[in-house]
């Protein structure tokens, strides 16, 4: 067994939430670069121009890229020759977003209890925290703040099973459409299709932690991702909303079995400031 | 961007909105506050109940934000619009207490369009996720209510040529509407 200090795990986790925050990855920044000459509408293209400029500023002076420094989701990869010492897991992610969201200026956004105690918690905990069980002695560690403006137009559906393949697309495209300027696009669509409720939306926003371009391993999703990629960016939205060609950035489908009655479709809408971190410790 | 760049300065008067177009970019500059869903709840309440405003509202600009904590050296820190949607409920009071002006993200709902178009208002667009870009515009800022909200609080900010476009005009132009009538495509 490989021992490791639960202090280290909160020292990453303060370390990518200010990372993940203040420096846009490479592969945001490329598409962004490269939806510029693909945007036709004037302000479009200048919309574009401000998100890469924004970007600059947010690295060079250490701000946030977004205000909105989101809910700190993080899923953590467990190889299972891992013990660790000092604490419990929870607790030491926990800590970790309140020292990163402290000490890097970030934004605190959750509200303690919803229906009885409305107050901020003051350290942007709790985390939302995945874990999964793997073989090997290591821990990756994965972390997105999740915005709320984007996570309010994100959608599920039980639709019916003859809904089928055009029922995934057609619920996909009024969720895009019906989000409309209010997620800040250049949007990225994560979609989740089958397994029960919860896990369809859990898969729709995991979906999201993949690279810009990254397809799905079986090609005939690969190609509804490509497809349905093309079906949003006709929508006109645009960047900002204002009109234009690029409503989204990427498409992601991710798919599990589901059950003989049921065909959940999760949509869970990433906005322009699509922030995800990785380290493996 | 698209028309013409036009400097605009706050308190906005009926004679300014009258000039803006939807499409417009504005640079803009002087005396904003900020509100969003927390402080809103309670200005509407105090609207109510005719008490007096932190602000003084007539020709007022109100900026749909919830900065992140300024860092050592700087007035605020990112400074992005938060989605407006959110607010309409408060609009009708708001524009009854004198605002003239909102700067958000988002499409607004008939009812708020109507009202821009009948109180002589505007609704400028932000654009969402610029949010250090946006700070830049920011000279001063300062809590003037609703310290306990932390990043709901009520915040009196000078800004200086705060880059914006109009969405709804005071003529009953929605660009949302526009954009997306010129550029969507048969799927």
């Amino acid at each position: 067994m490989r021992q490791i200090d639960l202090q280290k795990i909160t020292r990453v986790v303060k370390e990518l939430s200010i990372e993940a925050n203040t420096i846009a990855n490479c592969d945001l920044r490329d598409a962004l670069e490269k939806s510029v000459s693909k945007e036709v509408s004037p302000v479009g293209k200048a919309v574009l121009g401000q998100l890469l400029k924004n970007q600059d500023i947010a690295e060079a002076s250490k701000l946030p890229i977004c205000q909105d420094t989101g809910f700190t989701v993080v899923y953590l990869e467990i190889g299972m020759d891992v013990s660790f010492t000092g604490g419990t897991v929870k607790d030491a992610v926990d800590q970790g977003v309140r020292e990163g969201y402290t000490e890097g200026f970030l934004r605190k956004s959750i509200i303690k209890n919803p229906l009885t105690s409305p107050v901020n918690t003051e350290d942007n905990t709790p985390a939302i925290l995945h874990i999964d069980l793997v073989p090997g002695d290591k821990v990756q560690i994965t972390l997105m703040p999740k915005g709320g403006g984007s996570e309010n137009m994100s959608r599920i559906k039980m639709m019916k099973p003859s809904d089928g393949v055009p029922g995934v697309r057609n619920f996909i495209l009024e969720t895009v459409k019906f989000a409309g300027a209010n997620p800040c696009p250049p949007i990225i669509v994560g979609v989740g299709v089958g397994g029960t409720f919860d896990y369809a939306a859990y898969m729709a926003k995991k979906s999201l932690l993949r690279k810009i371009g990254e397809r799905n391993s079986d090609p005939e999703i690969a190609l509804m991702e490509t497809n349905w990629l093309s079906d949003v960016n006709k929508l006109g939205i645009g960047p900002a909303g204002l009109g234009g060609k690029v409503t989204a950035l990427d498409l992601f489908i991710d798919v599990f079995p589901r059950h003989i009655a049921t065909f959940p479709v999760a949509v869970n809408i990433q906005c322009n400031a699509a922030r995800v971190k990785t380290r493996i410790v | 961007m698209g028309n013409e760049v036009k400097r605009v300065e706050t308190p906005l008067t009926e004679e300014v909105i009258k000039t803006l177009r939807i499409g417009d970019e504005v640079l803009l500059s002087g005396i904003i506050y900020t509100a969003r869903d927390m402080a809103h709840a309670q200005l509407q309440e105090m609207i109510n109940n005719g008490d007096e405003l932190p602000f003084n509202a007539s020709g007022s600009v109100i900026y749909y934000v919830g900065p992140s904590p300024a860092p050592v050296g700087r007035v605020i820190g990112s400074a992005g619009p938060t989605t407006s949607y959110r607010m309409d409920p408060f609009v009708p009071a708001m524009f009854e207490a004198g605002m003239r002006g909102m700067i958000g993200k988002g499409p607004r709902s008939s009812k708020v369009k109507d009202l821009i178009v009948k109180k002589c208002g505007v609704y400028f667009g932000a654009t969402g996720g610029a949010a250090a870009l946006l700070s830049e515009s920011i000279v001063e800022a300062e809590v003037i209510a609703f310290e306990k909200f932390g990043p709901e609080a009520l915040r009196k900010l000078k800004v200086n040529n705060m880059p914006l476009i109009v969405i709804n005009d005071c003529y009953g132009g929605d660009l949302y509407l526009e954009g997306i009538d010129k550029y969507s495509e048969e799927i």
